[in-house]
């Protein structure tokens, strides 16, 4: 038995899954002061009469991270960035506790200017007399080469309740986006810590003894014990649970839409032979762009409580949102008005509906029902042209190689999953203006839990093999080895899937879910005055975002 | 130093599947370490700084600005195609206002290729700019565009190429011809007849430093574009006048080509040459990039810049100083210059040896141009090549003169087939291509 938890902002929502099947499902409304209280809420009720013995793990997707960022409720962090030459100071994100220091490392790694310890030491008093007690280090192209940001942290280590580094982060390049994400790491280090001993100690009362895993923005979970040096890699977790929920329902291994349509805002999400696509760089959050990976969506304001209004003879959908639908006591007409007025749906009161449409009729000159399919339609041709957009977006992504563009596959959607409150009235209407069936999967009002309940363990490495220098870099991991000259391409993907496989193992993963692909794999020459000095090669691999073994094969939740 | 931010789209293809050879300044690495920079520096963040996936050329967009021996498809690889897409891309985004400004960060580059491509010279089978141009020309209806070539090497090809086109300036600066391939580019190489002053040499001797280059960019460049009035303005931007360039002997920096793109401010920016690829590829591409942007340049150094060891000698100053002021007083007199060197005559005529050294062929041609008032005038081109293929070729010019015209369709009709293996007409104002063979 799987449980699989989703603590969001409204609602809690719960499954237990036994042999890959929804067993039971639960929701409860999220108790904001204490989360414990919707926790203990939602597997009381699961658990009641069950086994215990027969569980094997919980999942849980959390809004703590998110929610800290969001409502600000983050510790002051000090930066101590090594910038070298390039942008401005002006041009990066940085806030008044941020401090620039002397050091640089090229793109290969190499040291071009050393750091200065006294320098160091002076930031250090300064961010002490402003009784600052969280650290972030960042050098530029430190997943090049860890050794600066990890000579600042020796020497300011035990000063700090806790300090983050650059490299652990992220294999990616991306200086700007290195510090967002530290500092993020960092500034909700001290919350989400204190939440996870919560949770611990929550799950021992309640006598539970078997793993306990956290989803990622990237729909992959990993090991609440290891979540705790990287809290930043659980924001947005929300929607990856969701999309991850509809990918075990559907059961899709083509080229898929998912439209989740809610009262304010629809999500979108593609799918690439039904694997969830990724964000090229990072996901954003409150404006910081990350180097988090997470999973591509879509979030468009359109939603069945929109308001509706009419400007100069034109429909106006959303973006906003003043309350419910007319039907159900809202103070304006809404999609949700126009789909009752059609009979699409049962819900609320028919003749509020009507009243709405009359409204709306009135300003455009034509009658009820003609005014409810006019709202209906505008509001299903915003969504589809927003898909269409993502899209052509994915398909127009820039590539590198000649390869790339006369063979690059192109996303062809071939399904449409929805789901959320108006699903069922849209959907039909979706699949024509998108040219692909429609479907609307079983369990979607949990959805979301179910994604958490099963999802695998993911994680990425990113490997720099530079056989001039004769060293392997994994950033990532802080690890440097040193490497033949001899050194292939060959031996850096061995060694990536070697590591990768322990490093996962070690988040929590199981044998059978691992699946690892490599998913950049590339070798240059390095020349000087036309004689070869060396090879600089490259490889990241990945375990892909998916669900547990089992599922994948065709199981049925 | 505030700035307004300007649109600016990138182009970046680095063609990572694509070389001349393993070892050839031309190989898959060359932009590698460029797209380290520009993604660790996070410029695909910036807002106003929009990336943008290359088209592909077609044959018919080579055919506007070349004649291809024995045709586009055999002289060209995808790479070409790709790379003079992704300068018709840059175009199109500026054209369409979709950008303010554009950078094609594309390789293979193509400044060397002339008018007749029989093989590939200088690292160049096909003149990306001009392809781009003739695009411009056909799409957008745009007449007057001025060239400026900032690569180290002179920019022969697209000389060659508008050559007699008194609305195309082309002006090119680089290493003295005395001491660099391709061993051309004096001031007194001004453009045919019917378009004398419109092809613009400025050589500088070798350990030119930034000042030498922002005093020609301020003293020349910028007032002979100010009298011009192009409607577009490109730069040919190649990065070979580095100080770390292997190739080369100048000491330009990366601060130096930001300062330069800055004040040049050209619509569209094209990457030519640059194999310094760790040690100024990196640093010049993010300088051009800010500066186009209208982002703060002013932080971008090469981790090894030191400006004092740099600095270039008085007396260099004194003698670019003496070379601008002549080239400002040739732009002046050149409307008289025509009448002293035309005369009475009719045509005139130029036989010159090409020779193509990445593919080791040898050209003899004989260009044969109409005098005339009017217009460009009438081209004609008797081309031979050491690969044993003659051709002819008859170049009707933009906006051409009915009798110019009327003389073109009147030899490519009667032209003897026979002594040639093909014989083209390039219309390049009705945009009509044809190709004669025996
Ligand atoms: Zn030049
Ligand atoms: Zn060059
Ligand atoms: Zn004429």
């Amino acid at each position: 038995m799987i449980l699989g938890i989703d603590v969001g902002g409204t609602h809690t929502d719960a499954v237990l899954i036994e042999n890959l099947v929804v067993k039971r499902k639960t929701k409860v409304p999220t108790d904001e002061k204490n989360l414990l209280n919707s926790l203990l809420a939602v597997t009381t009720n699961l658990l009641r009469d069950e086994q215990p013995e027969k569980l094997e793990r919980v999942v849980l997707s959390t809004t703590i991270s998110t929610n800290a960022i969001v409502q600000k409720k983050t510790d002051r962090v000090g930066m101590i960035l090594i910038s070298g030459p390039g942008l401005p100071p002006s041009l990066l994100p940085v806030h008044e506790d941020s401090i620039h220091i002397r050091g640089y490392s090229n793109h290969r790694g190499a040291e071009m200017a050393a750091i200065d310890p006294e320098e160091v030491a002076q930031a250090s008093r300064r961010f002490q007399e402003k009784e600052i007690r969280h650290l972030g280090v960042v050098g530029k192209f430190s997943t090049r080469n860890p050794k600066q940001e990890t000579v600042v942290r020796d020497l300011l280590d035990g000063s700090y309740r806790h300090i983050s580094m650059g490299h652990r982060l992220s294999g990616h390049l991306n200086f700007p986006r290195r510090i967002a994400t530290t500092y993020l790491n960092e500034s909700i280090w001290r919350r989400y810590n204190t939440f996870i001993t919560q949770i611990q100690g929550f799950v021992r009362d309640q006598g539970i003894t078997v793993p306990i895993y956290i989803l990622k923005a990237d729909g992959g979970t990993f090991d609440i014990e290891h979540s705790r040096e990287f809290p930043v890699q659980t924001i947005l977790s929300g929607p990856a649970a969701s999309i991850m929920g509809i990918l075990s329902m559907a059961r899709c291994r083509r080229d898929a839409v998912a439209l989740d349509m809610g009262g304010t805002t629809t999500d979108i999400a593609l799918f690439a032979d039904g694997v969830p696509l990724l964000e090229p760089f990072g996901v954003t959050i409150e404006g910081h762009k990350t180097l988090i990976r997470g999973l591509k969506t879509k979030s468009i304001g359109v939603g069945g409580d929109s308001l509706v209004s009419v400007t100069d003879g034109r429909l106006q959908i959303g973006p906003v949102r003043e309350g419910p639908a007319y039907a159900c006591g809202g103070p304006c007409p809404t999609p949700t008005d126009a789909m009752i007025v059609l009979g699409m749906t049962d819900i609320g009161d028919a003749l509020l509906a009507r009243r709405a449409m009359e409204d709306i009729g009135r300003q455009l000159n034509m009658g009820i029902e003609d005014a409810a399919r006019a709202v209906y339609e505008e509001t299903c041709r915003i969504v589809s042209a927003a898909v269409t957009s993502m899209v052509e977006e994915v398909n127009n992504k820039p590539v590198y190689t000649i390869h790339e563009i006369l063979e690059g596959k192109k996303l062809i959607p071939k399904t449409l999953f929805v789901v959320g409150g108006p699903a069922g009235a849209i959907a039909p209407r979706m699949a024509e203006l998108l040219g692909c069936p429609a479907q609307i999967p079983e369990h979607a009002e949990v959805a979301n839990a179910i994604g958490a309940a099963l999802a695998r363990t993911t994680a990425e490495m990113t490997l720099l093999a530079d056989t001039e220098q004769q060293l392997l870099t994994i950033a990532e991991d802080g690890y440097q080895e040193a490497i033949p000259a001899r050194f292939t391409r060959a031996d850096a993907i061995r060694i990536g899937q070697d590591r990768l496989r322990k490093k996962v193992m070690a988040m929590g993963a199981r044998e059978e879910d691992l699946e690892i692909e490599v998913i950049e794999d590339m070798e240059f020459n390095m020349v000087k005055q036309f004689y070869t000095t060396g090879k600089n090669i490259r490889v990241k691999v990945q375990v892909k975002p998916g669900l547990i073994a089992g599922f994948t094969e065709g199981g049925k939740a | 130093m505030t700035k307004k931010p300007r649109k600016t789209g990138l182009i970046f293809f680095p063609a990572f599947d694509w070389a001349i050879s393993p070892t050839h300044p031309e190989r898959e690495e060359r932009l590698l370490y460029t797209q380290d920079q520009v993604f660790e520096e996070g410029l695909l963040d910036f807002e106003n700084i929009l990336e943008f996936k290359p088209g592909m050329a077609t044959v018919e967009d080579i055919n506007r600005a070349h004649i291809c021996v024995p045709d586009a498809r055999s002289v060209i690889t995808e790479s070409h195609l790709i790379s003079a897409g992704g300068a018709i891309t840059a175009a199109d985004k500026v054209l369409r206002k979709e950008v303010d400004n554009a950078f094609a960060l594309v390789r293979p580059p193509g400044h060397h290729a002339m008018l007749v491509v029989h093989g590939a010279r200088g690292f160049c089978n096909i003149n990306i700019e001009a392809v781009m141009v003739e695009y411009i020309r056909k799409h957008y209806g745009i007449r007057k565009v001025a060239i400026v070539d900032t690569d180290c090497h002179h920019g022969d090809g697209t000389q060659d190429i508008y050559w007699n086109d008194p609305d195309t300036l082309c002006i090119s600066i680089h290493q003295d011809g005395r001491t660099l391939y391709p061993g051309t580019g004096f001031p007194e190489e001004m453009g045919g007849p019917n378009a004398l002053g419109y092809t613009i040499n400025i050589p500088l001797p070798p350990r030119t430093s930034d000042e030498g280059f922002l005093y020609t960019l301020e003293n020349a460049i910028l007032p002979i574009l100010d009298d011009f009035q192009p409607e577009l303005i490109i730069n040919s931007a190649g990065q070979d006048n580095h100080y770390s360039d292997p190739i080369t002997n100048m000491r330009f920096s990366a601060r130096g080509y930001a300062l330069l793109n800055d004040r040049l401010s050209p619509d569209i920016a094209v990457l030519e040459g640059g194999y310094s690829i760790e040690k100024a590829l990196p640093y010049v591409n993010m300088g051009i990039i800010l500066a186009m942007a209208g982002l703060d340049y002013d932080s971008v150094r090469e981790p090894d810049f030191h400006a004092e060891s740099l600095r270039q000698s008085d007396e260099l100053t004194r003698k670019i100083e003496r070379d601008v002021a002549e080239i400002h007083r040739l732009w002046k007199s050149r409307h008289s210059l025509k009448k002293k060197m035309v005369g009475d005559s009719r045509y005139t005529r130029r036989r010159k040896g090409i020779y193509y050294d990445t593919d080791g062929i040898s050209e003899h041609q004989e260009e044969t141009v109409r005098i005339c008032e009017d217009c460009g005038g009438l081209v004609l081109i008797d081309s031979q090549a050491d690969t044993g293929k003659r051709i002819y070729a008859v170049i009707i010019p933009h906006h051409a003169c009915p009798a110019c015209r009327l003389e073109g369709e009147d030899f490519f009709g009667k032209i003897p087939v026979q002594q040639y293996s093909h014989v083209y007409l390039q219309d390049r104002d009705k945009d009509n291509f044809q190709v004669k063979s025996r």
